[in-house]
């Protein structure tokens, strides 16, 4: 019980401490401190909850065993990183993202092309790419290439979509400028509309890290060598090691978002002179 | 870019599409003679005949368990399952599209409901935009689908078994899109309108109703349409770790057990209709609401 009623009161004092940070005039610290108190609340509550109420392991685990068994296999989630993270979705988005900016740039040239692939593009883009999981392990077996296919066929159209978008970016005034200086199709495309198509490409970029991640995570649900973290969290949930199976979604979320920032760091590094970007 | 009248854009765009379309369609074949080509041949082989090449490509089209099914065997598949047999069957691709359809829109309606109710409290309290939504945004560089499987078996050990869980992990994928776009509608009025309503001392109940509601729905449509096709994702992964019971994830996992890639197929296309369908619905409710609202360009 104690547990319980600490954890609440934990609460009340950390609501009413961001109440009074809140209504401060917003700083650097303020931003920072507020959500930060909010998460560490929400793992107080869970953790005096869990314990309070005496919730089996099998159901919830409380963040310290999470935290225990974290530390202790380091190893096996480092391993499962490099399968899933590294060969298979690192992998996929190089090739998905460069392929899709190719066509992009392939088709630029031809509207009625762009015209007909944009539609088709933005259809795709909707759909439960993701089903294709099967068949592409079913083609490339059950090592990293198949769930680099996966991650290639989920990001392929956001990012093909996105770039295109973004080679009209650039106004008529400004393509009229190239011209009087008679820049070549090819100088307008490189000094001016790749530039401009930028902001629009990252967009398509940040929205592929997740979609990557998620990809080979689920398509490692069909079938795997015995190494992944879609592999192990499928596993150690039917062993019901619930323990494990959070320490993997937390080695998913730590990479997912760190591999976000990444891309969203080139992204502030590169356009820097985009209005989104100052200020 | 001039803005073209929607009617014109259509029909300026349908002869590129369908070329696109028709392009997609050939590739198909071709690939499907390319990667079922080696089977036939090691059978011919096997029987100590040397078939010519239109025999091999007539059998490319009409195996049993293709490595790529041709586009007419899905597209038989699709009528066997839909139109020629029972919809109770269990052989139905409209039975199991329904299982899983359900659970989508249940998960949908819930993940909407929590989302919209998450984004006004967001927008007239600064403590918990400033604690809740940093996390939000964050939540969605993090692939959530991940804890599908944990769900599912969790919710199943404490007996909530069937719509349930799934709906949960469609609500969970729906949430944050839906929470972001409207916090950020919410707050699309600009200073201009919000002084005007203060001029007519307008509360903050009013402000919102008559300002910020009707401004926040063009976010709330795009963000409902990313939120749907969320939900269907989330329905179907969470079919897969139940062990292919029903629905079209189960219809995708047993297709990879036993070998069916026809069928696998015609759960894929099944999906994408489902998809194509609901995203279309959304964006139907989005022009006549926006019409209704003098909103549209």
């Amino acid at each position: 019980m104690s547990w319980i009623a600490g954890a609440l009161a934990f609460w009340g004092l950390a609501w009413w401490a961001n109440l009074r940070l809140a209504a401060m005039p917003g700083t650097r610290a303020t931003r920072f401190a507020v959500p930060a108190l909010f998460g560490v609340t929400v793992l107080v509550l869970w953790e005096g909850v869990v314990r309070g109420l005496d919730v089996p392991g099998v159901i919830l685990p409380p963040p310290s065993a999470i935290a225990e068994r974290f530390a202790a296999s380091l190893p096996i989630l480092w391993t499962d990183f490099v399968q899933t993270f590294v060969k298979g979705a690192l992998s996929g988005y190089a090739i998905g993202c460069g392929a899709a900016f190719l066509t992009a740039i392939l088709i630029d040239r031809s509207p009625f092309l762009q015209r007909g692939l944009l539609p088709v593009g933005n259809f795709v883009a909707a759909l439960p790419i993701v089903g294709t999981a099967p068949i592409l392990v079913m083609w490339f077996g059950f090592d990293w290439q198949s769930k680099a296919a996966v991650v290639v066929a989920m990001v392929f159209f956001p990012v093909l979509v996105n770039t295109v978008e973004g080679l009209s970016a650039a106004t008529a005034m400004q393509r009229d400028l190239m011209r009087t200086w008679s820049a070549s199709y090819w100088q307008t495309l490189l000094r001016l509309r790749l530039p401009a198509a930028l902001p629009f490409v990252f967009n398509g970029l940040k929205i592929s890290t997740t979609l990557a991640l998620i990809g080979a995570i689920v398509a490692e649900f069909f079938g795997s060598p015995i190494k992944g973290m879609g592999f192990r969290i499928s596993t150690e949930v039917g062993r019901l090691a619930l323990d494990m199976v959070w320490a993997e979604i937390t080695v998913a979320a730590i990479a997912g978002s760190a591999f976000y920032g990444l891309v969203a760091a080139i992204e502030k590094g590169v356009t820097f002179w985009h209005p989104s970007q100052r200020g | 870019m001039p803005r073209v009248p929607r009617g014109a854009g259509m029909t300026r765009s349908i002869l590129p599409v369908l070329t696109v379309v028709a392009a997609i369609v050939a590739l198909w074949y071709a690939a499907a003679f390319a990667m079922n080509q080696q089977w036939t041949r090691d059978q011919a082989a096997r029987a100590g005949t040397e078939p010519t090449l239109a025999q091999i490509a007539a059998d490319t089209m009409s195996q049993e368990r293709p490595k790529l099914p041709a586009p007419h065997q899905v597209a038989a598949e699709l009528w066997d399952t839909t139109v020629a047999k029972r919809v109770t069957s269990k052989r139905s691709l409209v039975y199991h599209g329904w299982i899983t359809l359900s659970a989508t829109l249940l998960g949908f309606a819930i993940g909407t409901g929590l989302g919209i109710l998450l984004a006004v409290g967001i927008v007239h309290n600064r403590a918990m935009d400033m604690s809740v939504m940093p996390w939000a945004i964050a939540s969605q560089t993090i692939p959530i689908l991940a804890i599908a499987p944990m769900i599912i078996v969790v919710l199943n050990s404490v007996g909530i078994s069937g719509l349930l869980p799934k709906a949960v992990i469609s609500a969970y994928l729906s949430f944050f899109p839906v929470v972001v776009g409207m916090v950020k509608g919410l707050r699309s009025p600009d200073a201009m309108q919000l002084d005007l309503l203060s001029t007519y001392n307008a509360d903050r109940w009013q402000t919102f109703w008559k300002l910020r509601l009707p401004a926040s729905m063009p976010y709330l449509f795009t963000s409902l349409k990313v939120g749907v096709a969320a939900s269907l994702v989330g329905a179907i992964v969470g079919e897969l770790p139940t062990g292919a019971v029903a629905g079209l994830g189960a219809r995708l996992l047993a297709g990879s057990y036993y070998g069916q890639t026809v069928q696998i197929w015609s759960a894929l296309l099944g999906a994408a209709v489902l998809a194509a369908a609901l995203v279309g619905l959304i964006g139907l409710a989005q022009r006549l609401t926006l019409a209704a609202m003098g909103m549209n360009r």
